[in-house]
């Protein structure tokens, strides 16, 4: 009787990686997932902080996915590793600070430490050839196995038969005709695969799995790495990107500014962290004060603060300046007017 | 049997599911765990996780903001 393989899947959550999977265990391959957290992935559940948005499923992609397939999922905190692909990366950044190839390098690489820690044979992504500009082109796909050294032990089951063979492939373990073709950007060939499948409710993420491409969020990043005179990050001051409305009037300080209830709920978990200036007169948006205040930033910190509260048009606004030490802090502002917000505080 | 609690508070998803995943590994078949989460997510995550690991859920509760998930470990 034959050796039972094991293939170590990269599970991002979306539709080509749970085909990936599924053509692996047609093929009679066991297969088990990781999948990576960076600190820059998109969830539902980030957008879930917004109460507005509380009413969408809120679900991991990557487990859902998991759970359809009936594997194991491990999922890897590559929070503090990250960095260095972030900070440096070898082959530039995509069109924001996506520094697409060396992140799968990078994935593939832990991908094959774990494979090699668990004694799995071979790693399958859900790799398609042209469906991404950087990292998933055929002179990239290459560059992928070489600098991961995963060298041919690296398959990808969508694309297969558009690239040189193997190990899985020459050993027999896969069936190479049974394996696909797919190229470009299309999704056709994947949908109907997932019909042939029976998957329905599978998530196709419009705006791609990582803050990293989104443009916005790039110039927040920025600007953080900017005011700190250092390109360094903790996860909470990536995650706090990805919250509320960000104004940097000046070099030394920025506000974030809860844009709804949910928010508000969120940035007061950070009350030990960040001084904080609140509305007492009137309904207004709980903020946080990220740097160093002189009394005049704090006058126009908190006339800034007012202007997003119901007592916008009132003459006068009371408020409250909350250090991380519980000290507290009245204040009376008169709320900035409509034109005096200006838009290149705005990140 | 050991019964232990994790404070997941202020995370967000996946790290609960992260910490749920690392605390298992110091804990033995039989054990309980109990998660303490602010993520609503934790209440789909951390029993999904467990369906596919083998662990078993035991409870699942929301009390006022706070999201909470009983798992008992399975035999892995």
């Amino acid at each position: 009787m034959s050796k039972q393989r094991k293939a170590v899947a990269l599970i991002s959550g979306g539709l080509d990686s749970l085909l990936a999977v599924r053509v692996m265990q047609e093929q009679g391959i066991y297969v088990e997932g990781i999948n990576f957290f960076t600190g820059f992935c998109v969830e539902g559940h980030t957008h879930a902080i917004r109460k507005k948005d509380r009413k969408k499923p809120k679900r991991n992609n990557a487990l859902w996915c998991a759970e359809q397939l009936g594997i194991k999922l491990h999922i890897l905190d590559i929070i503090e590793e990250y960095k260095q692909v972030l900070f440096n990366p070898r082959y530039g950044y995509g069109a924001n600070l996506n520094p697409c190839l060396d992140c799968k390098i990078f994935m593939v690489k832990k991908a094959k430490e774990w494979m090699e820690a668990h004694g799995f044979d071979f790693i399958i992504t859900g790799e398609v050839i042209g469906q991404r500009p950087m990292s998933q082109r055929k002179d990239t796909m290459p560059v992928v196995q070489r600098d991961s050294g995963v060298t041919d032990r690296l398959l990808r089951p969508l694309c297969a038969r558009n690239l040189p063979e193997t190990l899985p492939e020459r050993e027999g373990w896969v069936v190479r005709e049974e394996l696909y073709d797919f190229s470009g950007r299309t999704r056709k060939p994947q949908m109907a695969l997932a019909k042939k499948f029976g998957f329905e409710d599978y998530a196709q993420p419009a705006g791609g799995c990582c803050f990293l491409t989104d443009k916005q969020y790039a110039v927040k990043l920025t600007d953080l790495w900017q005011s700190r005179g250092a390109r360094e990050y903790e996860l909470d001051d990536i995650m706090l990107l990805k919250v509320g409305r960000h104004i940097r009037p000046a070099p030394n300080y920025k506000l974030i500014v809860a844009r709804e209830e949910g928010e508000g709920k969120f940035l007061q978990g950070y009350k030990r962290q960040y001084p904080q200036l609140r509305v007492t007169s009137h309904g207004g948006p709980l903020t946080l004060v990220d740097g160093e205040l002189s009394a005049d930033d704090l006058q126009l910190a908190a006339r800034i603060v007012a202007r997003y509260s119901q007592g916008r048009m009132e003459p006068e606004v009371e408020m409250e300046y909350i250090e991380t030490s519980g000290h507290v802090q009245p204040m009376k502002v008169v709320p900035l007017g409509p034109m005096d917000v200006k838009p290149e505080w705005m990140l | 049997m050991n019964r232990e609690t994790l404070d997941c508070q202020r995370l967000l998803c996946p790290m609960p599911v992260i910490r749920v995943q690392n605390k298992v590994l110091q804990m033995h078949p039989g054990d309980v765990l109990e998660a303490v989460c602010t993520d609503p997510g934790a209440l789909n995550d951390i029993p999904a996780w467990s369906r596919i690991n083998g662990h078993e859920v035991l409870e699942t509760r929301a009390e006022n903001d706070l999201y909470i998930v009983v798992v008992r470990i399975g035999g892995g």
